[in-house]
């Protein structure tokens, strides 16, 4: 069981002591000169053998995702941006970071940025969190107040600006090309890849996007070791995590835990198990409102929350949000409404998400009322298919992995329905 | 989705000098020739001061930073939080009802405000006072279901509970923000299952119901004097844009 003492996040409620002082008292910016002065080599060196893997859904190795920033620079300056823009359905764990917990965040984004040559940072938080936003500028505020920022910040020899800003309500801006272009003052549509941000990112500046949790822990991992990271966990999916289960469980929270953490055991630890007991665990959505669901069964025991184990299960970690359904729910309309999620946040410039998605949404809406043909499951499949991969950015396929993760395991449920409603509308003629 | 802007627009937008003092602030965030970048803050403030973002509004903040009128009007098109027609007077109120919510009862919610406030979404009620949409996740599932009301997160709601939060701001109050149900925040209802040494001493509330309590703008139209300015960044600009005589003057084409 994971230790307060192994916590990295030790203020995610809000109950201790919120100011700078507060969050020294916890070890946050004790020697960060130093941290500083390791030199960048042996930052990225040491995060990258932390096995940090990307927290904002699709686990890319961060430290080597730093190492792809110019180490020469011609002229134009290197740039740091902080996603913030959390908005996957089921996730809230980035929330409790920025208003809780800021102090985690802002000494990595000096680090983080020292470690990629960047004297400019800015994190963009989603618009609708304003009491977050405002928590996390009065720390930012704080830290300036007290040299840690801005000219040789925290007396490293470093000089740097931390900046917030935010976008206003428009999910595709959490894709990190599409919050570059919303940053910029656009619309916020996804760009083709290459040329990839390192090279040609924000302003055309070689740029790294990475998610809250990721640059938050990374103070932490300098101060304690990248042994210590990695000492949690299954090799390839190290470190502590932050969880949000929310839905069908008696205690719905938001938690630090280990990473490959059974899922029965976070469940019965942290959320009080689930609502009716366990034999009413209907499915469960791992990771974000993108990943397929996982049935019961596969779930009830030695389910591991880590993502090599959720993907040979088809599914994945995302940004661990783990939706909970229990047996009263109408799973068929649970994936819908991901369905209309999807259609409401296509920004519209590709076709087959544009149109797919509307497309799926109005199937997905007859398989809830039961008013389609059984052939329509595997058109809707085959249509899935068809957006999957053929968009510019992964809207597409997360708008399609939903429902194939619900045909995949309750394609009975489907047919039942749309059997059973045939049978009553023939017996009411 | 398609979205217009509304037929009967104001004659004219400015900034109260306080928002003019604070939007000027927010350009200096960005290098020189980037202050394209702050048009989503800058309307946002529009939006706040106003309670929803006319044309003249985005018209001025393109003039502001220099933008073409057409750049602004597809930014804020674009995105949702920009209300483009009239709201309430009183609130307008955001319910969650995305899958974590739709599950913990956030039809149930809807059902309140299509009772209490009008049949359909941004519609404003018969007295004037609440306009109400369905939105999509706000960020807050642990807590759900959950509603956003101004700048504020009501959450752990019933049906009940947000009904009398509407009849409590009808009647000029406004119920304090965060978890509905005594939890603190995020941790789970039934006690702490980790960060145990913190739970004696801590404040009353949480930091954005705490923040809430002592600003008292959860629904308020902003006028910029609410809170002090701090801009105690370094510049990446002058933040010159607005000052410079090349460029038409803030609202100079109204």
């Amino acid at each position: 069981m994971l230790q307060d003492k192994d916590r990295v996040f030790t203020n995610i409620y809000g109950m201790h002591d919120r100011t700078l002082a507060g969050a020294k008292s916890r070890g946050h910016w004790d020697g960060t000169g130093n941290l500083v002065g390791l030199g960048r080599d042996r930052i990225i060196e040491i995060v990258k053998a932390s096995g940090l893997r990307g927290r904002g859904g699709a686990g890319f190795p961060t430290g080597l995702k730093w190492s792809f920033m110019p180490r020469e620079g011609d002229g134009r300056p290197s740039y740091l941006v902080v996603n913030a823009d959390e908005s996957e359905p089921g996730t809230c764990k980035d929330r409790e970071i920025l208003r809780h917990d800021p102090h985690t965040l802002i000494e990595g984004c000096l680090i983080a940025s020292f470690a990629m040559g960047a004297h400019v940072c800015y994190i963009y938080i989603r618009g609708e969190y304003i009491r977050e936003r405002e928590a996390l500028q009065a720390a930012v505020d704080e830290c300036y107040d007290n040299g840690l920022l801005g000219r040789n910040a925290a007396r490293s020899g470093w000089d740097f600006d931390l900046y917030l800003t935010h976008g206003a309500g428009a999910y595709i801006c959490g894709e990190e090309t599409a919050l570059l272009e919303s940053l910029e003052g656009k619309k916020g549509m996804p760009r083709m890849k290459p040329p990839f941000p390192a090279g040609a990112g924000l302003y055309g500046c070689p740029t790294t996007v990475n998610n809250v949790e990721s640059i938050a822990v990374v103070p932490t991992i300098l101060r304690r070791g990248a042994a210590w990271f990695a000492g949690f966990g299954r090799p390839n999916n190290s470190g502590t995590k932050l969880f949000a289960i929310s839905g069908h469980v008696n205690t719905p929270c938001v938690v630090e835990e280990e990473m490959s953490i059974p899922f029965d055991v976070l469940i019965d630890r942290h959320c009080g198990g689930i609502r009716g007991g366990w034999d009413n665990l209907k499915a469960v959505i791992p990771g974000g409102s993108s990943v397929p669901c996982l049935p019961a069964g596969l779930m009830r025991k030695d389910a591991l929350m880590d993502f090599d184990w959720l993907r040979e299960q088809h599914s994945g970690l995302g940004t661990a949000a783990v939706i909970v359904l229990d047996q009263s729910t109408d799973i068929i309309k649970a994936i819908w409404r991901l369905s209309a999620f999807y259609k409401h946040e296509s920004c519209g410039q590709c076709t087959p998400c544009r149109e797919g998605t509307g497309w799926m949404m109005r199937v997905m809406d007859r398989l809830v009322k039961g008013t389609a043909e059984i052939e329509e499951i595997d058109m809707l499949l085959d249509v899935t298919k068809q957006v999957e991969g053929h968009t510019i950015c992964a809207l597409g396929d997360a708008a399609a992995w939903p429902i194939q993760g619900l045909i995949r395991h309750f394609r009975d449920e489907i047919e039942d329905r749309i059997t059973h409603r045939r049978g009553t509308t023939i017996a009411a003629e | 989705m398609l979205r217009r802007l509304h037929p009967d627009q104001p004659e004219r937008f400015t900034f109260t000098p306080a928002n003019q003092a604070w939007a000027e602030a927010q350009i200096t965030k960005y290098p020189e020739g980037r202050q394209a970048s702050a048009i989503v803050p800058l309307l946002w403030r529009a939006q706040e001061q106003e309670g929803w973002l006319t044309r003249p509004a985005i018209e001025y903040v393109c003039d502001m930073l220099g933008m073409a009128h057409i750049r602004g009007l597809e930014v804020a098109t674009f995105y949702f939080m920009f209300q483009l027609q009239p709201v309430g007077a009183v609130a307008h109120i955001q319910v969650c009802g995305t899958t974590s919510c739709m599950i913990c009862g956030a039809e149930d919610l809807v059902g309140v405000c299509r009772d209490k406030i009008a049949r359909h979404p941004h519609q404003i009620s018969a007295d004037g006072k609440f306009s109400w949409e369905e939105v999509e996740c706000l960020g807050a599932c642990a807590n759900a279901p959950m509603a956003q009301i101004g700048k504020d997160y009501y959450e752990d709601l019933t049906a009940t509970r947000l009904g009398r939060i509407i009849d409590g701001m009808a009647a000029g109050k406004i119920p304090t923000p965060g978890p509905q149900n005594g939890r603190y925040a995020s941790e789970p209802a039934s006690g702490l299952t980790s960060l145990k040494d913190h739970a004696t001493g801590k404040d009353s509330l949480n930091i954005s119901a705490r923040r809430a309590r002592d600003i008292g703008d959860t629904i308020k139209r902003i006028d910029g004097t609410e809170v002090p300015l701090v801009a105690n960044w370094g510049k990446q600009s002058g933040g010159t844009a607005a000052k410079d005589p090349a460029r038409p003057a803030p609202g100079a084409s109204n």
